[in-house]
């Protein structure tokens, strides 16, 4: 049996807004085991977002427990939740945030720059295999301003990937772009997942929750239904636009 | 994260922004700039003014007569004939730190030297006075003990007498000129010397044996003044302190009775002197000052500016797991860098422009340690200092909300 990646227990948000509370989630339970494929999906106001910051370990949950790679994250500092992050987790975000102004390499290196256990001459190296495993090796030296949509979303892609984390965190990370970008990014998606990645995609667009293996449907702060689905491919789907734009 | 890092993090944040960058630092350099100037030429004038008075004799001591009340007019400074032979000789024989003393008695008079003339004072003084004043000669012997016992008519002309009477050029060692109606003889030429501190002409100058000027001249036994010299310029003070004390008991003065006498050492002048100087110096190192302040606040206001637009980046920073202290120095990294360049290149601007004002202004070129070691310092504590509040608040911010931030 595959092992337990991440583990929530009965988790609980409150935010206090004014003297009103607001409960963002009202005690979500699941588990993620390696090399699943998980979207998450919800309207706004559901608590998708509120429960990514959770998994993400940028939030910590009111009550309940979560447990990543084994580690409860219970009775961690700020500066424990901190490496936690730079060690286990890879974020993709919706508007890609690279540094402007920066190589795509300088780029991707980034998250080892705040790992000391990291030489300069490793953290090169593996910055460029990231960006290698992404297509973008003939594109290590452009600066964001001179890459598509796309093409920042695959650096920042690479830059979740190279610190080699246990867990991939997309919040929205085809939000931003075209249909057919998207799918050339759900299918990137797609190959890490195959070569054994475990992804939890955070959407709204059902069309590209099909493309994932699992679906988890948040609504009020809780789960309303969280079963397999039947994947779809990326790759087809785009040959298939491909197809429609010749005729 | 280690150091090498961070500082290679806030050099690659500050490239990435040039024009912002050299523009911030444009406060510091100009700031550190004027400090360094500024001091540097404060400096450079008291030392050119120092030097200047100093080749009037920098231990020298003057001691006058003191003014003189006829019933109720004052006669004007040095006008009591109290300074007199006895005095000249106990202050030579009774004294361990006064070095050399010579009276002076002077006397205006026409010189004529063939068709030339030229209106000048004759100072009546003893051989020891070139030592004291601290002139050379530049031909010819400096009139003997022996001239001063027999009244001897000879003297020693400086070289704008020299100019002045002997216009073709001739050896004036030998000639006799007159002064009035009595016919002296020149027996030695002094080195110029140019003007003193007060701009006078310190070459236009006759010297004679001060009995010659007593007794054939003027018809008196008092001097106008003594000079002495101290035996070194610390030691100018107790010289003085000495000299009061023989001139008190010559003159039979009871103590609590005001001296008949007044004596001034060149220490105090140069004290007093370089006491202005040194307050102007202060005065302008305070005004350049201000510009390295504003300076520094224009680092806080750039880097304040620049945190709020690094907001994004700051939380992603964060969200790839860098801990708040990684995010407050950085920043505080990029703010010393700021300001420690701008001080290195201030500094070379300051002393290049003391430099040029040093050859336009005629004065030595002074480079003050101190200074440059001082500003270096300010501009690292202007970094810290002004760089500390922005940090702090670019590392409190909440991860969260700064990924948000639009």
């Amino acid at each position: 049996m595959e092992k337990d990646i991440l583990k929530v227990e009965n988790l609980e948000r409150v935010f206090r807004v004014g003297s009103e509370d607001v409960h963002a989630l009202r005690g979500v339970s699941f588990s993620i085991k390696e090399g699943e494929f998980v979207s998450i999906m919800g309207t706004s106001g559901s608590g998708k977002s509120t429960l990514l910051n959770i998994l993400g370990c940028l939030d910590t949950p009111s009550a309940g427990d979560y447990i990543i790679d084994g580690v409860s994250i219970r009775n961690l500092s700020k500066n424990e939740l901190s490496t936690l992050r730079n060690r286990k987790i890879g974020f993709v975000f919706q508007n890609y945030n690279l540094l402007a102004r920066t190589t795509a390499l300088e780029n991707v290196e980034l998250p080892l720059f705040y790992n000391n256990t990291v030489p300069a001459k490793e953290r090169r190296e593996r910055a460029e295999a990231a960006l290698k495993l992404v297509g973008l090796e003939k594109r290590m030296e452009h600066k964001p301003n001179q890459l598509s949509g796309g093409q920042q979303q695959r650096v920042a892609i690479a830059r979740a990937l190279v610190n080699d984390p246990v867990i991939l965190l997309a919040d929205e990370a085809t939000g931003n772009l075209d249909t057919r970008t998207s799918y050339e990014i759900m299918s990137l998606f797609q190959d890490l997942h195959e070569q054994g990645k475990t992804i939890a995609f955070v959407t709204h667009e059902p069309d590209i929750a099909t493309f994932t293996t699992r679906k988890i449907k948040l609504r009020d702060g809780q789960i309303i239904e969280d079963a397999p689905i039947n994947t779809q491919s990326a790759a087809e789907a785009l040959a298939a636009i491909n197809l429609q734009k010749e005729d | 994260m280690n150091i090498g890092n961070l500082i290679k993090i806030a050099i690659s944040s500050l490239f990435r922004n040039k024009m912002r960058t050299a523009l911030t630092m444009l406060g510091i350099v100009i700031g550190i700039a004027s400090v360094i100037a500024m001091v540097s030429i404060g400096q450079a004038s008291t030392q050119s003014v120092k030097s200047e008075l100093s080749t009037m004799g920098s231990n020298m001591i003057m001691i006058m007569p003191a003014r003189q009340h006829r019933g109720g007019v004052d006669m004007g400074m040095s006008s009591s004939k109290s300074l007199d032979d006895k005095d000249l000789l106990s202050i030579q024989k009774n004294t361990r730190y006064v070095a050399a003393v010579s009276p002076m008695v002077s006397s205006a008079k026409q010189l004529i030297y063939g068709n030339n003339n030229h209106s000048c004072s004759v100072n009546g003084v003893s051989d020891a006075y070139l030592e004291i004043r601290k002139y050379e000669l530049a031909d010819g012997v400096m009139f003997t003990e022996e001239d001063v016992k027999r009244y001897n008519k000879v003297c020693v002309i400086g070289q704008t007498v020299v100019k002045e009477l002997f216009t073709n050029g001739e050896n004036p060692i030998g000639k006799s000129i007159r002064f009035g109606s009595i016919p002296m003889t020149v027996i030695g030429v002094l080195d110029s010397k140019g003007q003193n501190g007060m701009g006078e002409d310190q070459d236009d100058i006759v010297l004679a044996p001060y009995t010659t000027i007593q007794k054939r001249f003027l018809g008196i036994n008092y001097f106008n003044m003594l000079f002495a010299s101290a035996t070194s310029e610390d030691e100018s003070e107790l010289a003085a302190t000495e000299i009061t004390y023989i001139l008190r008991s010559n003159h039979g003065i009871k103590s609590g009775a005001t001296d008949d006498f007044d004596i001034r050492t060149q220490e105090e002048l140069v004290s007093t002197i370089s006491s202005v100087t040194s307050l102007m110096t202060t005065l302008l190192a305070a005004i350049a000052s201000i510009s390295l302040v504003v300076g520094g606040i224009g680092i806080m206001n750039i880097m304040y500016v620049t945190v709020t637009e690094r907001t994004k980046e700051i939380g992603l920073r964060m969200a790839i797991g860098a801990h708040n202290r990684d995010i407050m120095l950085q920043f505080l990294c990029e703010s010393v860098i700021l300001s420690l360049i701008g001080g290195i290149i201030g500094i070379i601007f300051g002393l290049i422009i003391a430099y040029v004002a040093s050859k336009l202004m005629h004065m030595p070129y002074v480079v003050s340690e101190m200074a440059i070691l001082g500003s270096f310092l300010v501009c690292a504590i202007t970094g810290i200092f002004f760089g500390w509040y922005p940090a702090k608040k670019a590392a409190n911010m909440d991860p969260i909300s700064a990924l948000r931030y639009e």
